[in-house]
């Protein structure tokens, strides 16, 4: 049977006449990467204060590795680790000392806290950094630093809350697979945050779809995919015209067609041979340059559920 | 509890004297007290110093003090987004308050302390009397007592303005507007009712004035203690 992480009742948090997070029900299973995708304003930083226990729920429960997030709040956030909305780094102070006084809180024995301060260093690749202070590093090697604080009592479950926002492609995609080798190792439950979907795509087993605090959806990327997604065909060419569109439109099998610059889209109602729409496409005049039968990525998924919720 | 405290002192204490930054603005910050009290009045007072309720100056110091390093380290871990970070850790909320009230305390109190030696020297060097001069005992209680006193309810008072304060700056301009009221109103009310004020204080000395101050400042203090536990806790900080 699988362990699970997190489980949330119909949580909810109200400000005032604003729900920020409104009927939350989900369960995150252990050992894996879970993405928490939304936009913006979605409820994303509420559920994780909620689920650290830094906010009280106005209805609803959760339980974190076990324990109530009203009642043993304390247990939680001892056996988790926290990268926020900020890196939350003390600037003046060097790499080395940021991670120092984090062991500290967490109870490491010296050996111990040194030994997991210079792995985690050497893993991000800031070792020989470790006693500059950190106010004139880069915004991705700072989010290194605060992703290994957030790692470095082994903790059970860490939450990151977008750990990539901000930072250049390159930096992102460091940060990406130091998080995914690492979590892999060390078998922690990771809730992620983000907005960000090629992340999700490639890091998260299971992601949620959050939106003006409810959810929309749960389930592993291909499952939401089958859920949201129907098949369709991405041509590149010339000469779509409205000819060749009304042609394609008369077709029972498509139910839409869109043209953007020389790519038409075409959805359709099922899985089918396209050979059949090329052909009709040539003989009306299309150059067809590329066909390509298209699989959405996440972030189609993502809004098509956006655009269902409005 | 004191484990953890010990651990944001071992922190608040790097953050305010070992960064390199840090330690530069701490030693100007030190600067001019230092200078007054442990130079300049010793010097001005002469023999005097030791005995003269003009030693009362030092307790300039913890205020000064304190009001500096309470707002950088209630409202600068708002305004640095590290306050978030530290509530989400297994740190209890009274050792993240009391680590850092101790630090702040300890150190507008501590450099009192040293300079009213540091003073005790200069007036000894620059007045030697053939013996070594040293502070009457009232001077000693009001001085050692009331600094560390005044340094806690200075602490109170910046601890409660910077958990409202959106920056460091606005809340240590507010604390020092708020600490310069008293005195101003209580020269007011000296310099109107002076007659009356001197008729009935005229049988009180300067040890019963002490212990007066004394028990209106562990009152003040007691009653901040109890507001600013009220006032941090996790839930409040997190929603600013």
């Amino acid at each position: 049977m699988t362990e699970i992480a997190i489980r949330t009742e119909n949580l909810s948090r109200d400000f005032g006449s604003v729900k920020a997070v409104d009927g939350l029900l989900m369960e995150v299973p252990s050992g894996i990467i879970f993405g928490f995708l939304g936009p913006n304003a979605s409820g994303k930083t509420t559920t994780i204060n909620l689920l650290l226990g830094l906010l009280e729920p106005t209805s609803g429960r959760a339980e974190v590795l076990g324990f109530d997030t009203r009642t043993q709040t304390s247990e939680i956030r001892t056996r988790s680790g926290a990268l926020l909305e900020y890196p939350g780094l003390y600037e003046q102070m060097s790499a080395e000392d940021n991670l120092e006084f984090y062991g500290r809180v967490w109870k490491m024995g010296a050996a111990e806290r040194q030994a997991r301060v210079k792995e985690l260093l050497a893993h991000f690749g800031l070792w020989e950094r470790r006693r500059e202070s950190v106010e004139k590093w880069s915004r991705g090697m700072k989010q290194k630093l605060a992703t290994a604080r957030a790692l470095l009592h082994r903790p059970s479950l860490v939450f990151l809350d977008e750990p990539t926002a901000g930072l250049d492609v390159v930096a992102a995609a460091s940060l990406r697979d130091d998080l995914a080798g690492l979590t892999a190792r060390e078998g922690v439950t990771v809730f992620l945050t983000t907005h960000n979907m090629v992340e999700a795509e490639r890091l998260c087993r299971l992601v949620a779809v959050i939106r003006q605090g409810r959810l929309l959806a749960v389930g592993h990327p291909d499952e939401l995919r089958a859920h949201t997604d129907s098949p369709h065909v991405e041509v590149a060419g010339s000469g779509f015209n409205e000819h060749v569109l009304g042609l394609l439109r008369a077709r029972p099998e498509v139910s839409a067609v869109e043209v953007q610059d020389r790519r038409l889209s075409i959805q359709l109602r099922q899985e089918m041979d396209v050979a059949p729409l090329v052909s009709l496409m040539v003989s009306a005049g299309v150059q067809v340059e590329e066909v390509r039968k298209g699989k959405a990525s996440l972030e189609e998924v993502f809004l098509t559920l956006m655009e269902e919720e409005r | 509890m004191i484990g953890d405290m010990l651990s944001v002192i071992w922190k608040e204490r790097k953050s305010l004297f070992v960064s390199r930054g840090s330690r530069m603005r701490a030693l100007w910050n030190l600067l001019i007290p230092l200078v007054l009290v442990a130079i300049w009045f010793p010097l001005a007072q002469g023999p005097d110093w030791v005995t003269s309720p003009v030693a009362l100056i030092a307790l300039m110091i913890p205020t000064l003090l304190v009001s500096t390093t309470i707002p950088d380290s209630f409202a600068g871990e708002r305004e640095r987004h590290t306050l978030s970070t530290l509530l989400a850790s297994r740190l209890p909320d009274r050792a993240v308050l009391f680590g850092k009230l101790a630090v702040a305390v300890g150190y507008g109190w501590l450099v009192t302390i040293v300079a009213i030696l540091l003073a005790l020297l200069t007036v000894n060097a620059a007045h030697w009397q053939g013996h070594v001069l040293l502070y009457s005992p009232a001077i000693v209680v009001a001085d050692v007592v009331l600094s560390f006193l005044l340094a806690v309810f200075v602490a109170g008072v910046g601890i409660l303005i910077s958990l409202r304060s959106a920056s460091v700056q606005s809340a240590q301009q507010l604390l020092v507007t708020i600490l310069l009221i008293p005195p101003l109103v209580l020269g007011v009310i000296f310099s109107v009712f002076h007659k009356q004020i001197g008729n009935a204080l005229g049988g009180i000395d300067f040890m019963q004035a002490v212990l007066i101050a004394m028990g209106v400042l562990i009152a003040a203090d007691v009653v901040l203690a109890l507001a600013i536990m009220a006032r941090f806790q996790r839930a409040r900080l997190i929603l600013g």
